[in-house]
């Protein structure tokens, strides 16, 4: 009974009008972020639907027609094998937002723990959790995930997986500092005194109540992670062939440069626009999300 | 009075940077161990005999405790001993000598020119804040900060070097040889890598002055009558200078990242390319000393940047 009334005081943020009518307002309210969500929302389930949305296998190979421009049969023309762009591009969507969201969770389940420990247990514990995340932070991102995917192993989910770890500092950084704010409030208290264990306050009440930073920054680091998929499948490091992700995709039509240059703009323009749409959405989750933008009501 | 207090906040950075430091080496450190099985084997290679596995054991040290192999591994990193190549049998520190400076060059050159077209964008921006001016640069930087970098290059040698014929498509020569020649090879990657670096700064820097111009002390300094221009200068950018200061350290960090995957395309033996082949071919001598080398001159040049702002910090006055 007197959990119950805590903890809906605590996070009362959270659930009142609805949030099905709080999200249509916001995006009401702000064309652009309505406009990325959309882009995203398009690319996602074209990207889930590959198998049924692409035109050709992605793996097969048409000998006869390689390297052509763009024709009514293949809209973005045919690389050095013969196989369509397109079809490639739709299934290669697939592993860059999977390597995406896959960084990006590595980082949340490493990130979120370590700061919520550091803000919560304090002392020693944070200053080496602190010093730990101050370290890490000024190891070059990509240099460091390269590192670690040569040591584990090369292929995307491990290069991806390193490319987590790189960025869970930067979570663990933002937790700490909103739980070493939270902990202060009087719901904390009040449900300490209530008895509340340790692990109850951090679940129940710090962590909802310190997550809204996290939620845009984890939309900021998806287009982060998107271009690192880019980069570490660029250089061999992600997806391995016949495998397809865009970074993938940008490499091979390196290799055929001087004679089909079309054969590299279209991967590196979605590239592009996936990530602008996440950056957007970021940010527009940071003004809705913002506490003291918000009327108290 | 002010003296002392700035002089134990740079005393205070100082001893802060230490154990950063050290347990940024230690993390390099371990990055060795992260690698399955017996690193002495992998170290040998395929097809080596027991006793080539065991020399190297013990030429590495691998016998002994974890904690007393890294004080060793330090000890000898300090005095710049980083082991040898597995495959070219070149010391470490060779290689990074040889192609650190490469990097180095197009990272420098990518920072300066993010910060001379970076500012003057900024600032453009800041003082027309809300006209199609303004949104047009901020439109820019929103697509400067997400175009892959390394893609931007190869359009970039497409339309410049094998259109245009302006710039080398790829290729280096090193700075220490021949300065110019290597500016000549340097322009192309290093404009590759500036677009995050000139969107970051403008939008850094419209960001503060906006701030700056809503605060009190510059709508009066506006009552009194001053011109904008008299404002801008010696009340905003004077105040904003600190904080590009840390922008621009933060900025480094992720151009030489950056370098890694730009150096690829435009084929620079530089650092970057050099971790790359190295970790393609399991060469991890090379790996460790080179993550190492990057990540202490990553340290050096924020604690650098620190210490600059803590001097240069108007508003530090006891």
């Amino acid at each position: 009974m007197t959990t119950a009334s805590v903890s809906s005081s605590s996070s009362h943020a959270a659930d009142e009008p609805g949030l099905a009518r709080r999200v249509l307002s916001w995006l009401r309210g702000d064309p652009r972020a309505a406009l990325s969500l959309l882009v995203l929302v398009l690319i996602l389930g074209t990207a889930l639907l590959a198998p049924w949305v692409a035109p050709y296998d992605p793996a097969h190979q048409d000998l006869e027609h390689m390297l052509e421009g763009p024709s009514a049969a293949h809209w973005l023309g045919t690389d050095d094998l013969g196989r369509d762009v397109l079809s490639r591009l739709i299934h290669g969507g697939a592993n860059s937002l999977y390597a995406a969201l896959l960084a990006v969770s590595v980082a949340l389940l490493i990130g979120i723990p370590l700061g919520l420990i550091a803000g919560f247990v304090g002392g020693w514990t944070d200053v080496a959790i602190s010093r730990l995340i101050d370290t890490f932070l000024s190891f070059p991102a990509i240099i460091l995930a390269v590192a670690v995917t040569g040591a584990m192993g090369i292929g995307l989910t491990n290069a991806m997986f390193s490319v987590g770890l790189v960025f869970a500092p930067q979570i663990a950084r933002l937790i700490r500092a909103r739980t070493l704010v939270v902990r202060q409030e009087l719901y904390v208290d009040a449900a300490r005194c209530f008895g509340a264990s340790p692990l109850r306050l951090l679940g129940r009440h710090v962590l909802p109540n310190a997550i809204q930073p996290v939620i845009v920054q984890s939309t900021l680091l998806l287009a982060v992670a998107l271009l690192a998929e880019a980069s570490l499948s660029f250089l061999g490091l992600g997806v391995q062939p016949p495998d397809v992700s865009w970074g993938a995709m940008i490499a091979r039509g390196y290799l055929y440069m001087s004679l089909v240059p079309e054969q590299m703009y279209a991967p590196g323009l979605i590239i592009m626009i996936t990530a602008v749409a996440f950056n957007a959405l970021g940010e527009s989750l940071r003004t809705a999300l913002d506490p003291t933008a918000r009327g108290h009501g | 009075m002010a003296n002392r207090v700035k002089q134990r906040m740079v005393a205070a950075r100082l001893l802060q940077a230490l154990p950063i430091l050290v347990l940024a080496t230690f993390i390099v450190f371990c990055l060795m161990q992260l690698i399955p099985g017996d690193v002495a084997v992998t170290l040998a290679g395929e097809n080596a005999s027991m006793e080539r596995i065991q020399q190297i054991r013990e030429a590495y040290g691998l016998n002994q405790p974890f904690l007393v192999q890294y004080g060793q591994w330090l000890a000898h990193a300090a005095q710049g001993e980083l082991g040898t190549s597995l495959l070219s049998g070149e010391p470490v520190a060779h290689t990074i000598a040889r192609t650190f400076p490469n990097t180095l060059l197009i990272a420098v050159y990518a920072v300066l020119v993010s910060v001379l077209v970076g500012v003057p964008l900024g600032i453009l921006a800041a003082t027309r804040a809300g006209s199609p001016l303004d949104s047009t640069i901020m439109g820019a930087a929103s697509l400067g900060v997400a175009v892959p970098n390394f893609w931007f290059g190869m359009i970039l040698v497409l339309f410049l070097a094998l259109g245009l014929q302006w710039f080398p498509a790829t290729g280096f020569v090193s700075p220490l040889e021949d300065f110019s020649g290597a500016l000549w090879y340097a322009t192309l990657p290093a404009l590759a890598l500036c677009t995050n670096g000139i969107a970051e700064v403008a939008r850094q820097l419209r960001g503060s002055l906006v701030e700056i111009q809503s605060s009190q002390h510059v709508r009066t300094l506006h009552a009194k009558g001053l011109s904008p221009a008299r404002i801008l200068w010696k009340h905003g950018l004077k105040n904003v200078s600190v904080n590009l200061l840390t922008v621009v350290g933060l900025l480094f960090n992720k151009i030489l990242a950056a370098t890694v995957v730009v150096e690829a395309v435009f084929a620079i033996p530089g650092i970057g390319s050099s971790i790359v082949n190295a970790v393609l071919q399991g060469d991890f001598p090379v790996v460790q000393g080179a993550v190492l080398a990057m990540v202490v001159t990553v340290i050096l040049v924020n604690l650098c940047t620190d210490l600059a702002c803590t001097v240069l910090d108007p508003r530090i006055h006891a």
